[in-house]
């Protein structure tokens, strides 16, 4: 990573680490993300992906390091809608939507701009939020059923309205945790073109497992293992890369134990 | 009053707060279950001591007290095996409807009580060996509270060895940890979680003995307690023994200090507030397990 | 709140049929029946507030009788103070003060007591509320807090014996701004203000629940943490529906000490604010229609088995927790809606989208799961 990309970086973490009763989940991770790239976080088990993603977005406090975010300055500080405000979005790995809303009111909750409770209490539709929702509906595939109960959709479609109900947030960055895990191969490829197109919008952080998941669409990839960044680069460096060939043959243990 | 004659009480006010919430430290902190029926098995332990000692007074003498601990225990475990198995056993993972199906059988063991005993409080006689006090650096006491702090120990020593140095412990850990995994490694869970709650149960049944010691008993004993002793366990924080004791400590102590110059009404009702500001800090209480799980 | 989209809701059909048949009741009853039933209606405002936040936001509070409480005692105050005149209401006498302390001289004033009423509820809800819910204190633990708190309370109440009138509180209310309160044609015209209280914060209800807020709320119960990763600070909703829910409360609570011609400590306590959830479960929670006729039900029953057998009424009151929890999640609205849906083949509703100012949680399906 170049110094030259970090000054620009979207968002730039730096000596970021987690601790859980003494276990370090993320130890010292420096790394950025450039604005209008789809940025992976691979890595077995337990390197702490997930965990780095839960500090972004405020879950987790980390033990320490900053993460600088353009524009804002660090964020770590702030509550989790905070940063939702500032346009960092989340989508968590198990689908959490609103089960017992239907998906366009799902998605009014997330459209809606004044959050506040005097905003809600006057909270009405606008034509302009209307067409946008159908446009994002459309754009995932889900606007036939816009009127159906989220409960009622099935698991890769639980997935895209959470990725809908992100994108109508107008987002600059969205993390994503694993968004095709579950999904067959033709949903897959769905979700892949999907993230493509929002691109131009935004700049995606995802988790994945799914290497050609990560290959055919990837523009860095981050590779984790036991809390520490492994390497960084492209996709197809980052495969060639030895060390991350023992992570992932489970070679790799004995040394980094 | 001098400090140790304070502290002196304080300790047997959290003794008795541990031992009415160490039950709950099991059922409540271990196993999440919110048992409001908590107090009612204190009360079922008191009635038991008071029939036990109609019946085996005449014979055993002061022995009775002995005999009326284990019937305690059996009698307000049995309650608890029985309420597992008709009503919470299908209430797990839905908390606030157990909080309030347990509510409900409180209110039925109360009119039972009431019904079988009569409204009026009723009396147990201390046995004679605990009727003195003994008097130690200028401060007196009881050797019903003493006693009642040694109980305390001893049920505590008993809940930690079985539940960290016996198969059957090690069972019960392993099922609060991870039922699913527990049930495919051939554990049966529900005839764990039955028996693990009738221990809870059991320990209140104990505290309930206890209780007839200090006082008369009525069928309304255990709803004087039953907030006392969520707030022992939801300040040391669920999951924890160590919490647990601590918390009764912390409230007893501070109760029996603020008693010092105001009521005992508006001292407990201090310590409750004090509570709340405390959980403002930390929310998951004293010692709160960090993990990754959510919720 | 489009009124013709109100009536097509068939649970709001339903209400306006009950609000009918009390509005008969005074032909009908005799003046303590009556002046029961004009309890019962306390009761069903408060079961409406209950809902608010336990039925559409999923927070079970167990300490709603403080706040019924504080508005009844408000209100007993005022009328104490206007029954005594200049002399010193009793307690305080055998409590051994000789002036008024300070806290009761604003509820000499009518348009003060009137306003304490509303704002104590208020007040400590606010509190309650935001140190709670900011800190993310939720589900049972809010429950165990929300019921020491009325403990605490209860307990303050019963030991300031000289300043509140301790375990017997406040009694012996003559008159209601020079009104007889034990003439019977005043409590009738009593009764009816009740109903039309009980009218109006139900519409107050159902417009709320109909707003975005609406949605929120049941997004919140749902799934709290999702709502804070869209962007909302569910802590201010939660607060700021408790707050709501306590004023309602407190309302009723002012009204119900008309009837009852006296307030004590036991309208505080955590067994009648556990009896309160009851109400909205039996009913069923998450509809508003439900929370009312529970509350109106559950307390009939109450009284026919008190007269009759005084003793089952425990028994009966401890069966109906577990049972309603065990089988009937969704209370006898849910049973209703079961059955009603069963017996008619019926299309799929068409739902109107959200900000139609109509709400989908109104109509047959209801916001309950």
């Amino acid at each position: 990573m170049s110094q030259q990309k970090a000054s620009e970086a979207l968002l730039s973490l730096k000596h970021i680490s987690v601790e859980f009763d003494g276990f370090k989940a993320v130890n010292d991770v420096t790394t950025s993300i450039a604005p209008h790239e789809i940025h992976f976080f691979i890595g077995p088990n337990g390197a702490g992906k997930t965990t780095l993603l839960d500090v972004i977005c405020g879950k987790t406090k980390p033990a320490g390091g900053e993460a600088y975010y353009a524009g804002v300055g660090n964020i770590l500080k702030l509550k989790e809608f905070e940063i939702v405000k500032k346009g960092i979005c989340r989508k968590f790995q198990v689908p959490s939507t609103f089960i017992n809303l239907s998906v366009y009111d799902n998605m009014r909750i997330a459209i809606n701009r004044d959050k506040s409770v005097f905003g809600s209490l006057m909270m009405r539709k606008r034509y302009l939020d209307t067409k946008k929702i159908y446009e994002v509906l459309h754009l995932v595939g889900l606007d036939k059923k816009s009127k159906e109960r989220a409960k009622a959709l099935s698991h890769g479609e639980k997935q895209w309205l959470e990725i809908a109900m992100l994108l109508v947030e107008e987002p600059k960055l969205l993390l994503l945790d694993e968004p095709v895990a579950g999904m067959g191969q033709p949903e897959t490829e769905k979700t892949a073109r999907i993230l493509e197109e929002i691109k131009d919008r935004c700049s995606v952080a995802v988790v994945e497992h799914d290497m050609n998941f990560v290959k055919s669409i990837a523009d860095e990839v981050t590779v984790m293992h036991e809390g520490a960044i492994l390497t960084e680069g492209s996709a197809e460096d980052v495969m060639k890369n030895e060390k991350v060939q023992e992570v992932y043959l489970g070679r790799g243990e004995k040394k980094h134990a | 009053m001098d400090i140790l004659t304070i502290l002196f009480n304080g300790l047997s006010l959290s003794s008795i707060l541990l031992l009415a919430a160490l039950g709950l430290a099991i059922t409540f902190g271990l196993m999440g279950i919110i048992n409001m029926a908590h107090g009612e098995f204190i009360m079922v332990g008191a009635y038991t001591t008071y029939v036990v000692q109609g019946i085996l007074m005449p014979a055993l003498g002061d022995g009775y007290f002995f005999c009326s601990i284990l019937l305690s225990f059996l009698a307000a475990a049995a309650f608890g095996m029985l309420l597992e198995v008709t009503v919470i056993r299908r209430l797990y993972g839905r908390p606030t409807d157990s909080l309030l199906a347990t509510w409900g059988v409180s209110l039925v063991l109360q009119q039972l009580a009431r019904s079988i005993f009569g409204a009026p409080n009723v009396n147990v006689v201390a046995p004679s060996f605990l009727g003195g006090s003994l008097t130690l650096l200028g401060v007196s006491m009881s050797y019903k509270r003493l006693f009642i702090i040694g109980l305390v120990l001893l049920c505590l020593l008993a809940v930690w060895a079985f539940l960290y140095h016996t198969n059957f412990g090690r069972k019960t850990r392993a099922c609060i940890q991870n039922r699913d995994m527990a049930q495919c490694l051939g554990i049966r869970s529900k005839r764990i979680d039955c028996l693990t709650f009738a221990l809870g149960s059991g320990l209140a049944g104990i505290a309930g003995c206890a209780l007839t010691l200090l006082g008369s008993i009525g069928p309304t004993l255990g709803q004087n307690y039953i907030v006392d002793t969520f707030m022992v366990v939801v300040l040391g924080g669920v999951g924890k023994l160590i919490g647990s004791i601590s918390g009764a400590l912390i409230i007893g102590i501070a109760s029996t200090v603020f008693e010092v110059g105001s009521t005992a009404s508006i001292a407990k009702a201090a310590v409750l507030f004090l509570v709340i500001l405390f959980l403002q800090k930390k929310p998951q209480g004293l010692f709160a397990l960090r993990s990754r799980s959510l919720d | 709140m489009d009124i013709k989209y109100w009536l097509q809701d068939k649970k709001n059909l339903v209400f306006l049929a009950l609000v009918a048949v009390l509005l008969a009741m005074p032909f009908v009853l005799s003046l303590f029946r009556l002046t029961l039933l004009g309890k019962f209606i306390c009761y069903a405002i408060v079961a409406l507030g209950i809902d608010l936040i336990w039925g559409y936001t999923g927070i079970l509070s167990l300490g709603h009788g403080v706040f019924f409480g504080l508005g009844a005692y408000a209100m007993a105050m005022y009328l104490k103070l206007e029954a005594c005149g200049s002399a010193l209401p009793e307690f305080m006498v055998t409590g051994g003060l000789t002036s008024l302390p300070a806290f009761w001289k604003p509820f000499a004033s009518f348009p003060l007591a009137m306003l304490a009423v509303a704002g104590l509820p208020l007040l400590l809800a606010l509190i309650v509320g935001f140190a709670t819910f900011k800190n993310r204190i939720k589900g049972v633990y809010f429950s165990i807090l929300s019921q020491a708190l009325a403990w605490a309370f209860v307990t303050i109440f019963i030991g300031m014996q000289a300043y509140t009138g301790g375990s017997n509180g406040i009694t012996g209310f003559t008159t209601l701004l020079g009104i007889q309160l034990q003439n019977p044609m005043n409590l009738v015209s009593f009764y009816y203000f009740a109903v039309a209280m009980l009218v109006l914060v139900y519409i107050f209800c159902t417009w709320l629940m109909s707003r975005g807020i609406g949605k929120i709320l049941i997004a919140i119960r749902d799934g709290e943490n999702r709502t804070y990763f869209t962007g909302y600070d569910s802590s201010k909703y939660k607060t700021f529906i408790y707050c709501i829910s306590a004023v309602i409360t407190g309302v009723a609570g002012a009204i119900y000490v008309l009837f009852a011609g006296m307030i004590s400590p036991k309208e505080l306590d955590i067994a009648f604010s556990v009896e309160m959830v009851i109400w909205v479960a039996v009913g069923g929670r998450g509809t508003l229609i439900g929370a009312v006729i529970g509350a109106l039900l559950v307390n009939a029953m109450k009284t026919g088995i008190s007269e009759t057998m005084p003793d089952m009424w425990l028994y009966f009151i401890g069966m109906l927790f577990v049972l309603v929890v065990l089988f009937m999640p969704k209370g006898l609205t849910g049973v209703f809606v079961k059955l009603y849906e069963r017996g008619k083949e019926r299309f799929p509703a068409v739902r109107l989208p959200f900000g139609r100012r109509r709400s989908a949680s109104m109509r047959g399906k209801g916001a309950i799961s």
